[in-house]
């Protein structure tokens, strides 16, 4: 079972509080009702199935009840960093500093 | 006495404390302490069951988990009986019956051993060429006569009457493995002041020091310093120690699942004590001391009854105390042998000989060999074995043939080397390397915060095992923030390596030859079976695995897979690490699934919800169905009624004076603040900004692709205050749609969500007397039709207690839905009960409603919706706002072919035959006299009786459906075809007049 740190919470706590909820950075276009087919069909039905880093939407559904975003190794299940919802899209060295942390 | 083969004076066990036992009916005697293996042995009983393939007679192989062999069903009573137990590790109690497995009629006389002599036609593969004709043949003949066949043990035909138990820890090092080094780790971790788990699968910690007498910790003899270190890590606060407790799965982020075997040791168990207790364990650091399993030599026939690995020989003599025989002939390939055959010879068993593969053994065997007597043979094997039901011979040759001898014995111990015991460590996703110089797969690249240390890392030397242990414990400590230092050392002396040895077949047994060499003797498993496998074109040991079964035992193969993929390495001419090595996966052994299951049964399976109402339902005769978690009354029987009749009645009485019913199971939520009108705006079709506060209106929810995800009536009680219900099973998803838009999408508003499902009991009054039923009940609310026509929502109180007055219908009728905080509602619900029912009014269950409502064509998303159907679809287009700019699924309305004339519509079902009712689910097609596959157009969503129409009702989505109106359609089923009409889908009251009423 994996340990999952809620960003709102400051807790590392048992997946069994979460609920995964999808891919991260995903943004519903404001003026949705004007977009294109094409347009609609990569925002709404088209994810990423990334071997390697991840961003993925989890929420802590049994403890604060909020969402967040995670960025998750689909190779080793690792949890590289977790952060609050609308918070940019954490970059590369952002990423290998963290990754640096959790393998201690 | 406690068995023959007992020694005096050997092993560890009170010769006065007996118990008594029964193995196939016969009654024995063993020690306290002794497992049924040793039990057995001392009693000279080596036929222990029979193989799983060819049903050859086999003994006890081992003296611990890696037992392949010695299964038996262990029985306290029927509902108490579980087989497969390994009788290495199953302690002996007074009363144990214990059962041979996999034979008919007797153990030593089985009529499935005819396998045996046609094994030339069961080689590996077989079942995948052999019955693959006539196809027809396996259903009926092949499967049912091969699954009659396979398994071993017999499972309970009774419920477990065992209660098992499960527990959660946190702690800083858990030490797997209670060893001299898991031993020495735990010591440095805990005097380092870290919190610790140490445990052990053994009832007694110690690991090879049980038969170990040679090695000295501290000039005390190694078992004894084991059980002083255990009782001291015992009494230290941080420290938990567990013995009979397997650590059996290793997830992620250390993770680690241990089963203790709390009373499958113990006569009379305490009734309140569970069975086994299944700790789940989250350590922040693991050290991994699995040690070592030692493994066979793969030659002609080395399955009788009598042969075993040299390190269960020696457990039995120096644990024990039991001789595993009288003549005993030693095979090896590495040095540990020669100390079992000299522990032998000290305590006056004949040793026959020691047939070593090799030139040259270690340092100093021969001549303590010829101190005490025993002849070696260097340079010869073994090639064959004589006995039925036990050995009575070894054939002993000169490597490469020549000079055969048969030399009479009664027991054969052997040993082709240690495999260390990686499994956990595989398990934690570690990499595990090869060792080239030592021939054998150790720890390599750790994926997890672990360490393996002693025989499992591969460290050879006693003392270094032991400083490498405290040098782990201290790390570990250190690393999760342990202040002291323990400065540990521990004095260590004597123990042989663990390298050397062969892997693969030994000679006579090689690629030339057609012997029976078994290397996985519980799926009987042959050295020429794998290389057929690699013959047949199997060239990764995933296949070969596959292929042939090896390794895939409930033993998972602990002493077989090194020599498998060693037999195929060489087949197939490359290096074993090229050939690859099976993944380790849970359960180390296996784990039974009342410890799993643990308390998850019977009513603690799955939570129950019920209704305040529920006791006055129960009290009051109605029949409940399951919806989600909930209990809903289904329908109120009277004497004499079934199900139908009850139905009609309760349909007619709805509609004819008034029913009550208990809708306590609808979803709601509480939306408030400034912005939730326009919250709402965004996540219903509707539009809320111009409903006033007390009115009400039905909404439908879409998730963005268009479809319709839920509905539900919302009342408006404030401005800034939704009463929003959903259906029964859709509130926690409708909640988390909600969260998750306001909380991602549209931040903004200023809106907060709180689920109220359990707050409120709902009881809807419904029918022509609804009104003159809750009237007089009713304070602070006007309840005319002016002050409150349909759809309406007001406060205030009725039986002197607060509620949101709903005047809302799902059958049609005038009504109320009477909404009061849930601990009020059984006290309200007698009340307005004790009005209704002088007025002729009934109470409904939910099979009613579900008539009542189709009558009305009212839909049940879930029912008459399937997450493809649209608003327009169902008929709803009325209840989408045409001129908001957004709502959650506005675009998706728009595909195409969302768009498209001939999309599936609810229409109305009308059969020809007023009586007869379809079948939901049912297809609907234009033309019957097509060829199948048809043509389908739709099928049936909702189909009842309706006693109001006095006929036949059904809804159906149709292709095209609106535009087929007065047309008709058949429904074909397997014994005929039914014609219908297509209708409107409202059979009752078309101009909906009655909810005005």
């Amino acid at each position: 079972m994996l340990l999952i740190h809620c960003p709102y919470c400051d807790e590392e706590r048992p997946e069994l509080e979460f609920r995964h909820a999808g891919e991260a950075h995903i943004e519903r276009p404001t003026d949705i009702k004007s977009i294109s087919d094409e347009e609609f069909m990569k925002f709404f039905f088209l994810r990423d199935n990334p071997k390697g880093v991840a961003y993925e939407r989890w929420r802590h559904m049994h403890g604060c009840g909020r969402f967040f975003n995670a960025v998750r190794d689909t190779v080793s299940d690792k949890f590289v960093m977790t952060y609050e919802a609308g918070k940019p899209r954490p970059d590369g060295d952002e990423l290998r500093a963290k990754s640096k942390e959790t393998n201690q | 006495m406690s068995g023959a083969n007992r020694i005096a004076g050997a092993g560890r066990l009170t010769p006065a404390k007996t118990v008594r036992f029964t193995f196939d009916g016969e009654i024995y005697t063993a020690l306290e302490g002794d497992t049924l293996a040793s039990a057995l042995v001392a009693n000279g009983v080596h036929l222990m069951g029979r193989s799983f393939k060819y049903h050859r007679a086999r003994g006890v192989l081992g003296a611990g988990a890696e037992e392949p062999n010695a299964l038996m069903g262990i029985e306290r009573d029927r509902a108490r009986r579980q087989p497969n137990v390994r009788a290495t590790v199953q302690e002996v109690f007074e009363g144990m019956k214990a059962t041979s497995q996999n034979r008919w009629p007797s153990l030593a006389f089985d009529i499935g051993a005819v396998n045996n002599l046609m094994s030339p036609f069961f080689a590996a593969g077989f079942y995948y060429k052999t019955f693959m004709w006539p196809k027809a043949a396996w259903q009926k003949l092949y499967e049912p006569i091969i699954r009659g066949a396979a398994g071993l043990g017999v499972s309970p035909d009774e419920a477990d009457t065992d209660h098992y138990a499960s527990r959660y820890v946190h702690c800083d090092v858990l030490v797997i493995g209670g060893g001299v080094c898991g031993l020495s780790a735990a010591l440095a971790a805990a005097k380092s002041g870290a919190s610790v788990v140490i445990c052990d699968e053994q009832a007694q910690m110690g690991g090879a020091l049980a038969y170990e007498n040679g090695v000295t910790l501290y000039d005390e003899a190694g078992f004894d310093w084991a059980g002083k270190t255990a009782a001291e890590l015992a009494g230290m606060d941080n420290v938990r120690v567990l013995t009979r407790t397997t650590a059996f799965g290793y997830y992620v982020q250390n993770f680690v699942a241990l089963s203790e075997r709390v009373t499958d040791h113990l006569a009379e168990p305490d009734a309140d004590l569970p069975r086994e207790r299944l700790w789940q364990v989250r350590a922040k650091r693991v050290i991994i001391a699995t040690g070592a399993i030692e493994r066979h030599m793969v030659f002609a026939n080395n399955d009788r009854p009598g042969i075993m690995l040299s390190s269960a020989a020696r457990t039995f003599l120096n644990h024990y105390g039991v001789a595993v025989g009288t003549k005993v002939g030693v095979y090896t390939a590495n040095d540990s042998a020669y100390e079992t055959a000299f522990d032998l010879k000290r305590v006056g068993v004949s040793v026959e000989a020691i047939v070593d593969c090799r030139d040259n053994p270690g340092e100093g065997k021969l001549s303590t060999a010829a101190d005490l007597g025993i002849t070696v043979k260097t340079g010869h094997s073994v090639t064959n074995t004589k006995g039925a039901r036990r050995i009575t011979a070894m054939v002993v040759e000169r490597n490469g043939g020549g000079g055969a001898k048969t030399i009479a014995v009664d027991a054969l111990i052997m040993s082709a080397g240690w495999t260390p015991s990686v499994h956990m460590f595989s398990q934690s996703r570690g990499k595990v390397a090869w060792d080239a110089d030592t021939q054998r797969f150790l720890p390599g690249d750790y994926a997890q915060d672990c360490v393996s240390i002693g025989a499992c890392n591969g460290t050879e030397d006693l003392q270094a095992s032991v400083d490498e242990a405290i040098a782990a414990g201290e790390f570990a400590a250190k690393a999760v923030g342990g202040k002291r230092a323990a400065n540990l050392k521990i004095a260590a002396s004597g123990g042989g390596g663990w390298s050397g040895g062969v892997a693969g077949s030994a000679d006579g047994a090689g690629p030339d030859t057609t012997v029976k060499a078994f290397v996985d003797f519980q799926n009987d498993v042959t050295a020429k079976d794998i290389r057929l496998a690699v013959r047949e074109g199997m060239h990764s040991i995933e296949h070969v695995k596959r292929f042939t079964t090896n390794g895939m035992a409930s033993d998972q193969g602990k002493t077989s897979n090194i020599h498998g993929l060693a037999i195929a390495a060489d087949a197939l001419s490359r290096e074993m690490p090229a050939v690859g090595l099976t993944t380790f996966r849970p359960p180390y052994t296996p784990v039974t699934f009342g410890s799993i299951v643990n308390h998850g049964r019977g009513q603690l399976f799955d939570p129950t919800r019920k209704t305040p109402m529920h006791g006055w339902a129960e009290e009051h005769g109605a029949v409940f169905e399951d919806v989600s978690q909930w209990k809903r009354a289904w329908y109120f029987p009277r004497i004499g009624e079934d199900m139908h009749a009850a139905v009609n009645r309760e349909c007619k009485t709805v509609r004819e004076a008034a029913g009550v019913f208990d809708a306590s199971t609808l979803g709601k939520i509480e939306v408030v603040g400034p912005d939730a009108a326009a919250f709402l705006d965004l996540m219903y079709t509707n539009g809320w900004g111009k409903l006033k506060p007390g009115r009400c209106k039905y909404g439908i929810m879409l998730r963005e692709d268009g479809f319709i995800y839920d509905d539900g009536v919302v009342a408006r009680i404030a401005e800034d205050r939704f009463h929003v219900t959903t259906t029964t099973g859709g509130a926690p998803r409708v909640l988390h749609h909600m969260e998750d838009y306001l909380q991602t999408e549209f931040p903004h508003l200023d809106v907060w969500l709180t689920s109220t499902s359990e707050q409120w009991a709902v009881i809807a009054v419904q029918g022509p007397k609804a009104r003159e039923i809750i009237e007089p009940l009713v304070e602070d609310i006007d309840l005319s039709n002016e002050a409150m026509p349909h759809m309406s929502a007001l406060e205030g109180k009725i039986c002197g207690v607060p509620t949101r007055l709903f005047r809302v219908s799902f059958t049609g009728e005038a009504g109320y839905e009477v909404n009061v905080p849930a601990d009020f509602g059984r006290a309200v619900w007698e009340a307005i009960w004790e009005r209704a029912e002088p007025l002729g009014a009934c109470a409904y269950g939910t099979e009613t409603m579900h008539v009542l409502r189709a009558e009305k064509g009212f839909i049940i998303v879930g029912q008459d919706t399937d997450g493809t159907v649209t608003p327009q679809d169902a008929g709803l287009s009325w209840a989408i706002a045409k001129s908001k700019p957004d709502y959650v699924g506005i675009r998706g309305l728009m595909r195409p072919d969302l768009v498209a004339d001939d999309r599936k519509q609810l229409v109305g079902l009308k059969t020809k035959d007023a009586n007869t009712v379809l079948e939901e689910g049912a297809q609907v097609v234009a033309d019957p006299n097509q060829p199948i596959p048809m043509k389908m157009l739709g099928h049936v969503t909702s189909s009842y009786w309706s006693e109001n129409c006095g006929r036949s009702i059904a809804m159906a989505l149709v292709a095209g459906g609106r535009a087929k109106m007065g047309e008709t359609l058949y429904v074909p089923m397997p014994d005929r075809t039914i014609e219908v009409e297509v209708t409107g889908t409202v059979f009752f009251d078309e101009k909906g007049e009655r909810v005005n009423g």
